[in-house]
């Protein structure tokens, strides 16, 4: 673990049932999901080990009961874990009391929920402020906070509008300026765009990605939809009945699944758009002429792959030359392998 | 009732391979073989009733229980001492609503700025027309005469009311956070909610001394049980993610409990508001029995005297003060906060309060200097007692009505009630017990079957058999009686949006009103007589059934309805064929409930002078003979449970195997 770990949770269970701590010290070691829901119990989530560094946005995505909601709620102790360890900020959430998990929660954690979780009896304004009011931050102070952060997310004006007075979309920015309302280092989204509607959901995630742009959080979000998790993330964990089965860059991911399940899913994928210059560059070639950028997607490249005649195309990062990339092997990437 | 079982899911077959309808059946044979035996005279008399020497003495040993709680545990030290707080606050009441001298010695507030508030309020949660029911009502009590009567039942809710709320709700969060507080409760609740109002009466007498403060405790109590269930159930219902976002904004136990829990379940817990106060209203009036002076005593006078006008009258300020209660708590359950615009001046926010403490201001310093803003003299109302009292008996005289309601008396006396009585009289205990076992074992299940055993063995050892039994004939007539005039009610206006609309609406309405105003027109039509009792019962327990009825066959799914029209049905097949079998476990609920009012309604109709429990438990009531008060109605609440228990598992039942759940 690196001094930028700020969350890493080493072997966590977290199953469900009667006495499950019991269970899991008597259960034969590599249980399959189903042989542990043969016996009355359910792993929500299975020995899982993952580390998300500063300034990250770790992408879980998984279908529905895969278990990323329960992973994401173990790493704020909205569930206490089974088994295993999970540390933020170097810190062993599990070794809290409560006293000091409500502190934690208080200063360093954000949370967005799918169906926004607001107080239907809060005006916008007094949902924004609720942390703040929580932790027992004076009025002025924590109005002009709330003030500060709704206006951040493009709600002004409607700071006195109650929450049935406003449409999906706007209240989920109120859940989200209410996440950000104390400065959280760390920032969990649970599906925040899956109850909106795919226009919406498409302005939120660039209002999302400018808000990242400019608070430069570490970010868990959790999402079902590959899209959004291929537009918005660093690294993706993809899991599936609890258990991680790859976590790794959207390219990797995509050019060398794990597992079967995760080639399944990445099937549908158009890989030319996901793949970029950078990840195919190996730095052993050379090849000459003209460089492309490291940043650019095979697709951005479709035209000069075609029609370039090189072999070996350079790739540059920031100006510096970082490999050569072969141009067959990037061919095959955008018209598909098989 | 054969038709319903028959619809039952796959028999339930019990150890001995025996399935439950045949066992049901077998019950129901040993019994008609008792009773025909006892009609040949060949039945031992040990099996027909049991004898005396064989009831234990209940009564004695309740006494001898409620004694030593009472002087030896020092209860009564404890609940003396609760008096005198409870006699404060009433006190208090008392002065500001009509002008008892008591401290702060300040009342009593003028009519006018009461009913100026009323409306205000009124206006405030729901527009002009709830403004004028608000300050309506005021108006009518006043003009009539009845300010003080009406204020004096008022200055015992106003203290019982808020009080059920308080103990209600912090029980309920209770019952939510500890487990085994729930379980604890749930059967008393049960019970507290069947057991009848003269059981209340009696204890609260003796240990809250006889008056207001006695009738406020018995209030009090009646109205926390729906308070606690509303509470838990709407606590429960608070959605997770509101939940696990007040835990991410670091609150702390109570901080959630405060801001998270409790406003987020504001619906279900006004719901309970408007029970408690729907309740307390209902049971105020009631306890004119033990001496309470108000609406409820003034009624109960003059209904003794068959003063029919000054009753109506009465009744009428009964009613309008139930349904404007009922109204306004329940648009205070929909209204949602609206958002003002920015800016808004201070004065502006809040113009609803400020217009309301004026116009009170403005009416108290006029009644000063104008007498009759403060007080209708008592020349000076409007009542029109003596005339309707000559009108109502002036139209029972004409000849068409009185030969209708003498043609009633009559028939249904001679011809169906009082042979059904003698019949149920003459079946021999344990036969009728196993006739109820049958019953519950048929429609519920084993457990509700051992259970009615129970109860009604229990009832047979009281000694007060033939009352019960007297009681449950009440009961199941009056009943019966509704279930005919009142399915096909509402099977017709079923059929219809606006029919079924209106007829709802004069359902709710009529649920609203506390159970004693039913006795009027009871009295009315049929004078102090034994169908006077059975009328009152029968309007009382007709509105549940109607209602529900209304509810099951409204909400069969329209996809099935249209299914049966596409298949070819007449009116009538729909109906037999898919309507009411997919309304029966709504239908009955609609039943059950029924039932548990009748049963409330037969011991306050013994104030009009029946034979059954009602009477015995009455009578209590004047002395102190509480372990006899105690048997009689825990009579009354295991006969109500057996049913209430039954009905409900089958409709539950039901409900499961046609999958509307």
């Amino acid at each position: 673990m690196t001094a930028d770990t700020v969350i890493s949770c080493k072997n966590v269970w977290k199953v469900f049932g009667n006495n499950p701590e019991a269970y899991l010290k008597q259960m034969p070691k590599g249980h399959s999901f189903d042989e542990i829901r043969a016996d009355g119990y359910i792993a929500g989530v299975k020995d899982v080990s993952i580390e998300v560094t500063r300034g990250e946005m770790l992408v879980i995505m998984g279908l529905s009961g895969s278990g990323k909601s329960t992973l994401v709620r173990c790493f704020s102790r909205l569930h206490d874990i089974t088994g295993g360890t999970i540390e933020v900020e170097g810190q062993d959430i599990m070794s809290l009391s409560e006293r000091e998990l409500i502190e934690l929660r208080r200063n360093k954690m954000g949370m967005v929920f799918q169906s926004f979780g607001l107080l239907p009896h809060r005006t916008v304004l007094d949902n924004v402020a609720f942390p703040l009011e929580m932790r027992g931050q004076d009025k002025h102070e924590r109005r002009a906070r709330a003030l500060e952060v709704i206006k951040l997310v493009g709600l002004e004006g409607r700071e006195e509008y109650f929450p049935r007075e406003l449409s999906g979309g706007q209240q989920q920015r109120v859940g989200i300026a209410r996440s950000l309302a104390i400065e959280p280092d760390i920032w969990f989204l649970d599906e925040p765009f899956s109850a909106l509607d795919p226009l919406i959901r498409r302005e939120m995630q660039d209002e999302f990605l400018r808000l990242q742009e400019l608070l430069g959080k570490t970010i868990v979000f959790i999402t079902h939809d590959f899209d959004e998790a291929l537009r918005l993330a660093d690294r993706i964990a993809i899991m599936k009945d609890g258990a991680v089965e790859q976590c790794d860059t959207p390219d990797q991911i995509v050019l060398n699944p794990a597992t079967e399940y995760v080639r399944k899913f990445t099937e549908e994928i158009d890989k030319a758009r996901v793949v970029h210059a950078g990840v195919l560059a190996d730095a052993s070639l050379k090849g000459s002429g003209a460089a492309v950028d490291a940043g650019a997607s095979v697709q951005d490249l479709a035209r000069l792959l075609v029609q370039d005649k090189r072999k070996i195309i350079p790739v540059e990062a920031g100006g510096k030359l970082v490999g050569g990339m072969e141009r067959a092997g990037a061919l095959e990437v955008l018209l598909g392998s098989d | 009732m054969a038709d319903i079982a028959s619809t039952l899911p796959a028999e339930n077959t019990l150890g001995q391979g025996l399935s439950r309808g045949r066992l049901a059946l077998i019950f129901v044979a040993v019994a008609v073989v008792m009773t025909i035996a006892r009609y040949l005279g060949v039945l031992p008399e040990a099996l027909f009733r049991l004898p005396e020497s064989m009831i234990p003495p209940f009564a004695i040993w309740l006494d001898a229980i409620f004694n030593f709680i009472k002087d030896d545990l020092g209860l009564i030290a404890v609940t003396r001492w609760l008096t005198e707080g409870l006699q404060w606050l009433l006190d208090v009441t008392a002065n500001l609503l009509f002008g008892k001298r008591r401290w702060p010695n300040i009342g009593p507030i003028p009519w006018t700025a009461i009913a100026a508030v009323a409306g205000v309020i009124g206006y405030y949660l729901g527009g002009w027309r709830m403004a004028l029911l608000g300050a309506g009502t005021f108006m009518w009590t006043a003009l009539i005469g009845q300010w003080k009567i009406a204020m004096e039942t008022m200055s015992v809710l106003v203290v019982a009311a808020p009080l059920a709320f308080v103990i209600g709700i912090t029980l309920g969060i209770l019952a939510w956070k500890k487990p085994w507080v729930d379980r604890a409760l749930k059967p008393i609740l049960s019970v507290l909610q069947t057991l009848p109002f003269f059981t209340y009466l009696l204890p609260a007498v003796i240990f809250f001394k006889v008056g207001p403060t006695a009738g406020a405790v018995a209030t009090t109590i009646y109205a926390i049980p729906p308070m606690i269930l509303m509470t838990t159930l709407g606590l429960q219902k608070v959605s997770p993610e509101v939940v696990e976002a007040g835990n991410m904004s670091g609150c702390t136990k109570w901080q959630l409990l405060r801001h998270v829990y409790i406003p987020s379940a504001r619906t279900e817990i006004l719901v309970g508001v408007n029970q408690v106060i729907m309740l307390c209203l209902a049971m105020v009036v009631l306890t004119a029995f033990i001496g309470m002076p108000g609406l409820g005593a003034k009624l109960l006078a003059m209904m003794g005297s068959f003063k029919l006008g000054r009753s109506f009258e009465i009744g009428v300020t009964i009613v309008l003060l139930a349904v404007m209660l009922d109204r306004m708590s329940k648009a205070w359950v929909v209204k949602q906060p609206e958002h003002f615009e920015k800016g808004t001046p201070w004065w502006k926010r809040h113009a609803m309060l400020l217009i309301g403490v004026g116009l009170f201001v403005f009416f108290v310093i006029l009644s000063r200097f104008v007498p009759e803003a403060q007080e209708l003299g008592r020349k000076q109302n409007f009542s029109q007692g003596k005339e309707i009292d000559t009108l109502i008996k002036a139209f029972l005289n004409i000849d068409a009505v009185k030969a209708t309601t003498g043609f009633l008396r009559a028939f249904l006396n001679v011809q169906v009630l009082i042979p059904f009585r003698n019949f149920l009289l003459s079946i021999p205990t344990p036969a009728l017990i196993l006739l109820v076992t049958a019953f519950a074992l048929w429609l519920g299940g084993r457990k509700q079957a051992i259970l009615a055993a129970l109860f009604f063995s229990l009832v047979a050892l009281s000694g007060w058999w033939d009352r019960s039994v007297i009681t449950l004939y009440s009961v199941l007539s009056a009943v019966a009686l509704a279930a005919l005039i009142g399915l096909p009610i509402a099977i017709l206006a079923a059929r219809s949006d606006k029919w079924s609309k209106r007829v709802l609406l004069v359902c709710d309405t009529a649920q609203t009103f506390p159970s004693f105003v039913y006795l009027i027109p009871a009295i009315m039509l049929f004078g102090i007589t034994d169908i006077a009792v059975i009328f009152s019962i029968l309007i009382f327990a007709m509105v549940p059934l109607v209602r529900y009825t209304i509810e099951g066959l409204r909400t069969v799914p329209s996809e099935m309805t249209e299914a049966a029209d596409m298949s070819g049905a007449t009116r009538m097949q729909k109906l037999f064929s898919v309507q009411l079998p997919l309304a029966l476990p709504v239908m009955a609920v609609g039943f059950n409930q029924a039932i548990m009012f009748a049963f409330f309604m037969v011991i306050i109709a013994a104030f009009i002078g029946t034979q059954d429990l009602g009477q015995e438990l009455q009578r209590t009531l004047a002395g102190t003979d509480m372990g006899k008060n105690f048997v009689l109605g825990i009579c009354v609440s295991l006969m109500a449970l057996t049913f209430d228990m039954t009905l409900l598992k089958w409709a539950n039942d039901q409900k499961k195997a046609l999958g509307l759940e």
